[in-house]
């Protein structure tokens, strides 16, 4: 891939992006108190008086975030901090009811660690490490509603107090799409792991989108960073009109602020939030209310043997087995397909093959009927089933095909389609040699023709025979049969 | 007065047990004492209800033979621990009408203890306060008067102002007091009854509003070395809600207790005779080393080098601390709140907040906000922890020589409201020999030792090693014993 | 170090603690006062010293991932200054 510029009244611009990005981590419970963490509750039934600050309430921590933290840290290849600390983050805000967010700035749980990803899906060599700084815990805060009444803003605690991962990139991407694609990956190593649900538009993943320009091989430029950037294609945006912004900017003899920005989607266009950055000082401090953290070396062991297959692992194990990288990379992007493609192969399935088979096939009609692997009847063994019937010569690939369609239609398993409606492929000599006979016998004149030289005939008699056998003879017999007669 | 007002908690306990009394009778002797007592401005709330309730379930308990540790023993709660349903205000006028829906670890084992509550103790606000003058409701009058003829209303001494007083004036049998910095231990000497601050983590913290979370420990003040070993025992104990609780088992400290002292070494720390401190005090320190001689603790001079540090450090991590702990008090989920006419969040904040605390609290919210500020953390909050580490370690290195040390309590008999509220400094330099033991953690005790020149009590200060409650207690009896302090404030109100 | 009235101002802002330029005025010598006391640690040599982090020797205990709490709107509206509809209401905030 070409390296992206960014041409500019001056010449070419690069652009530097780091992304730091909050995953809420999968527990029941939130990370200081047993309040649930479901999604859509009514408002404030998912609080508990520790999440309400009321006075003299005190925060214990989570184990299972911290256990999920420290997994997502190892596929991360990232150093486990065997000590780390809880620190306050000091500022006010109606969604804040501490007056403090528990996070942590001086001593994370996860050190540095890395993330693969390929610049270009079709060519396995196009990697790039995208260093990961560290990977803290903390709290979400609540939310405010400001439409529901003229004069005053309302506020749900069910997400306050709730465990984010805070996963913090180095500036080492380029471009919009590398950062897509740091993303996307990022997304697929938490779900594969189980840490996070992954799902953007429940807010589950947010990402703060710093970014700067330089001329190539000056020093970093001043960054900006754009808030709480929710899809991936809004952080591609972001990157995008906030790298112009800066370039336009600096070309007209401005300096780039480093301050916080606010995306508007309906705009596509970043704002200032500078009235919030006057009184931008957190006053960090370790929490007193929590003692230093300190992760025994049988934690971190059972963190490590709990992990799955993670996605890089898995693409090399497909390639291993003949897949091809394409779709390689393709199954195992998303962790149900890749779960769905191991089942497909554990009920049999000749690897290559079904590889082939799930990204044409399979995905081609979940696509044309808007359909999913999580909503289609079809299950890996049933798929299985389909496939080893085509590879042993029981189904034609027409009839193949029509079975799958029949599958997608009613979720019933081949074997029962093929039995019910008699679709098994026939081999039959003895009903084939009939039906040519009869063919023939009807078609006296075309035979006649045949022989005289009219040889592209052949087809002909091909078709007519696999018509009165509704499609089920054998096509390899069915032509033997026909030579046999006619030459 | 009834006499049953002016029983310990011991011999409240064992009368009631023998049935000398009932439960329904000491609880209305103290109800109504309360009442009498209310010139003295020691209590926020009353609530005699729950202090009769608490009686009669003691009553029943005796009958049915199934008396608890406390049954029958009528207790004033602290403003500062969340009561349920009781307006719990910790003193201050942003906490108007605050009403828990829940009740402090500490207050529900009393409860659950047997205890009856009286009501609610007046307090300096949020803790900050060596005189209780900080207080919304206004200051404690101690009950002590200075035998000079004059009349000055004296401090009770603070942050547990009203508790001290209730004491010390048969107002409660005995009461929750907490120590940030000296807030159980210097009223309890200004006043001449016993307060232990225990181990660091002892004491659940869930359901007591925050000071300075690193710092804050719950204890019990009563008449009694005794008395404080039985309410201690009730409420220590492992709190699974609170991260700094310690899971330990709580010691039997009442029957632990004994004044023999052979083969313990009590340290006097040399740095602690201080210029200004009056002399009476520096005689009743050197009588308390006697004292404990006499009950076989063999005295040895020890050297806490970095103590005289102790105050500075404080008075930098204790606001920190502060400023970050009621930043919760922002008029949006419960007590005062103060919006201004089209003002938005932050006017609201600002008038809230400003209306809400008074003016101590204000001024170490600012000093601790700005010591935690850009550009300061390091010269301030961190270079105090660092101080702080050194402190623990001069407490270390002396417990190396001796089981426990003896100091005075306070640099000063009690002063007379309104003598150090125009300088806070002075104020601050009251905790001088208590902050030491608050930044370690460690235990420490204040019993009385015997009454200055006007007639109002000195307390002698016994710090222990950690989770050495025990030691602390027992040399606390062995000087209780010896000193024979008896006096008690003669009744003006 | 020492602060002005500007400087005052600035925390008084952090805090959220609204003050007059009279009390701005009438605390500046205070707050001087209590920082010049408190820069007495100075001198003391804290080189190589640890930041103290656990006053008591004590291990971070972590809770179960157990659902045992919250579901309890009424008591933590109970005592809003204005609650409306089950949220906490306050001045509109425009961001
Ligand atoms: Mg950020
Ligand atoms: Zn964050």
């Amino acid at each position: 891939m070409s390296e992206y510029r960014i041409k500019g009244e001056t010449g070419e611009w690069e652009v530097v992006i780091g992304l730091e990005v909050h995953a809420q981590v999968v527990s029941n419970a939130k990370l200081f108190s047993g309040a649930a963490t479901a999604f859509g509750a009514e408002p404030n039934t998912q609080v508990s008086l520790v999440d309400a600050a009321m006075p003299g309430m005190l925060p214990v921590p989570n184990k299972e975030c911290i256990r999920q933290a420290v997994r997502t840290g190892l596929a991360l290849d990232a150093v486990i901090n065997r000590w780390s600390r809880f620190d306050r983050k000091n500022y006010f805000y109606a969604d804040l009811p501490q007056g403090y967010q528990i996070s942590q700035l001086y001593h994370p749980l996860v050190g540095p660690g890395e993330v693969e990803i390929l610049l270009d899906d079709k060519d396995e060599n196009s990697v790039k490490q995208i260093g990961i700084e560290r990977i803290h815990v903390e709290q979400d805060a609540g939310k405010l509603m400001h439409d529901q009444h003229p004069t005053m803003s309302y506020v749900d605690l069910n997400r306050s107090g709730v465990a984010l991962m805070e996963i913090v990139s180095r500036p080492d991407m380029r471009s919009p799409a590398e950062a897509g694609a740091y993303l996307r990956k990022l997304r697929s190593i938490l779900r594969y792991v189980g840490s996070c649900d992954g799902n953007m538009e429940e807010g589950s993943m947010r990402a703060d989108v710093n970014v700067s320009v330089r001329k190539p091989g000056d020093e970093f430029g001043t960054r900006t960073e754009t808030k709480n950037v929710n899809s991936v294609r809004f952080v591609m945006a972001v990157i995008e009109h906030e790298a112009r912004r800066q370039i336009e900017l600096i070309e007209e003899g401005g300096k780039v602020a480093q301050e916080t920005r606010l995306y508007d989607p309906d705009k596509n266009a970043t704002r200032s939030l500078r009235s919030k950055e006057d009184a931008h000082d957190y006053r960090y401090f370790p929490d007193p209310d929590l003692l230093p953290l300190e992760l025994t070396e049988d934690f971190i062991a059972d963190c490590k043997a709990s992990l799955p297959e993670l996605p890089d692992d898995k693409r090399k194990r497909y390639e291993g087995v003949g897949v091809t990288p394409y779709n390689a990379s393709v199954l195992t992007a998303e962790v149900e397909t890749a779960r769905w493609f191991d089942a497909l192969l554990e009920a049999g399935a000749e690897p290559k093959q079904g590889a082939n088979w799930v990204v044409a096939e399979l995905f081609g009609a979940l696509n044309r009927r808007s359909e999913t692997l999580a909503t289609t009847g079809i299950s890996p063994q049933e798929a299985a089933e389909l496939l080893k019937l085509v590879a042993d010569g029981t189904l034609s690939g027409t009839l193949g095909k029509q079975v799958f369609e029949i599958m997608l239609e009613t979720g019933d398993a081949p074997s029962k389609i093929v039995e019910e409606r008699g679709l098994k492929q026939t081999s039959d000599t003895g009903a084939i040699d009939a039906e040519i006979d009869k063919i023939l016998a009807a078609n006296a004149d075309k035979v006649a023709e045949y022989k005289s030289g009219k040889v592209q005939l052949f087809g002909f008699f091909v078709g007519q025979v696999m018509k009165a056998m509704a499609g089920k003879a054998n096509p390899g017999v069915v032509n033997e049969r026909l030579r046999a007669k006619l030459d | 007065m009834s006499e049953l007002t002016t029983k310990t908690i011991a011999e409240l306990r064992d009368g009631i047990g023998a049935g000398d009394f009932s439960a329904r009778e000491v609880a209305e002797a103290y109800n109504a004492a309360v009442v009498a007592g209310r010139s003295l401005n020691a209590y926020t709330v009353e609530t005699p209800e729950l202090a009769l309730a608490a009686a009669e379930a003691a009553d029943k308990a005796r009958a049915a033979g199934e008396l608890k540790p406390l049954s029958g023993v009528p207790l004033g709660i602290k403003d500062l621990f969340a009561t349920e349903g009781v307006d719990s205000t910790s003193g201050s006028n942003i906490l108007k009408g605050f009403k828990p829906t829940y009740e402090s670890t500490v207050s529900g084992k009393l409860k659950a203890a047997g205890a009856g509550m009286l009501g609610k103790l007046n307090m300096d606000e949020f803790a900050m306060g060596s005189s209780n003058e900080t207080s919304a409701y206004g200051p404690v009058i101690s009950p002590w008067k200075r035998n000079d003829g004059g009349n000055a209303a004296l401090t009770p001494g603070g942050s547990s102002g009203g508790s001290a007083a209730a004491v010390s004036a048969g107002l409660a049998a005995g009461v929750t007091g907490t120590d940030t910095g000296g807030s159980i231990r210097q009223p309890a000497a200004f006043t001449g009854i016993c307060g232990i601050k225990p181990t660091y983590g002892r004491c659940s913290r869930w359901g007591i509003v925050a000071f300075a979370s690193s710092l804050d420990q719950a204890g019990p003040m009563a008449k009694t070395v005794r008395d404080c070993a039985i309410l201690l025992e009730a409420m220590t104990g492992f709190d699974p809600k609170d991260a700094t609780s310690l899971d330990l088992p709580v010691p039997n400290w009442e029957a632990g207790l004994s004044s023999d002292l052979k083969g313990k070494k009590v340290g006097i720390p040399i740095e602690y005779r201080i210029d200004g401190v009056p002399s009476e005090i520096d005689a009743l320190w050197d009588k308390g080393v006697e004292w404990l001689r006499d009950a076989g603790a063999e005295p040895v001079k020890i050297s806490l080098p970095y103590t005289k540090y102790a105050l500075p450090t404080y008075y930098i991590i204790a606001p920190a601390e502060a400023s970050s702990n009621l930043a919760r008090y922002d008029g949006v989920r419960y007590g005062l709140r103060e919006a201004p006419e089209g003002g938005n969040l932050d006017a609201m904040y600002a008038a809230t907040r400003a209306a809400g605390f008074g003016a101590e609290v204000r001024r170490r919210i600012m000093i601790g906000t700005y010591v935690l500020s850009a550009g300061f953390y390091d010269a301030y909050f961190t270079k105090a922890q660092k101080v702080r580490t050194l402190i623990k370690r001069d407490f270390r290195d002396a417990f190396a020589e001796c089981d426990f040390i003896l100091t005075p309590t306070a640099p000063s008999a009690a002063f007379g409201l309104q003598e150090k509220m125009s300088d806070p400094l002075a104020m601050y330099l009251n905790d001088v020999f208590a902050v030491p033991a608050s930044l370690a953690g460690l235990p420490a005790m204040s019993v009385p030792g015997g009454l200055d020149g006007q007639g109002l009590p000195l307390g002698l200060h016994l710090i222990g090693k950690e989770l050495d409650e025990q030691g602390v207690l027992n040399a606390a009896l062995a000087i209780e014993e010896r000193a024979g302090f008896t006096a008690r404030p003669q009744r003006w109100w | 170090m020492s602060v002005n009235a500007d400087q005052v101002r600035h925390v008084a802002k952090l805090a959220r603690i609204a003050m007059s330029d009279a009390e701005v005025e009438k605390m500046v010598p205070e707050f001087n006062n209590i920082l010049k006391w408190v820069e007495q640690l100075g001198e003391v040599d804290t080189d190589g010293v640890e930041p103290l982090t656990a006053v008591i020797d004590n291990e971070l205990r972590l809770r179960d991932d157990v659902v045992n709490d919250g579901d309890c709107r009424d008591d933590v509206l109970k005592n809003a200054p204005e609650a409306q509809h089950g949220f906490f209401a306050v001045p509109k905030v425009i961001e």
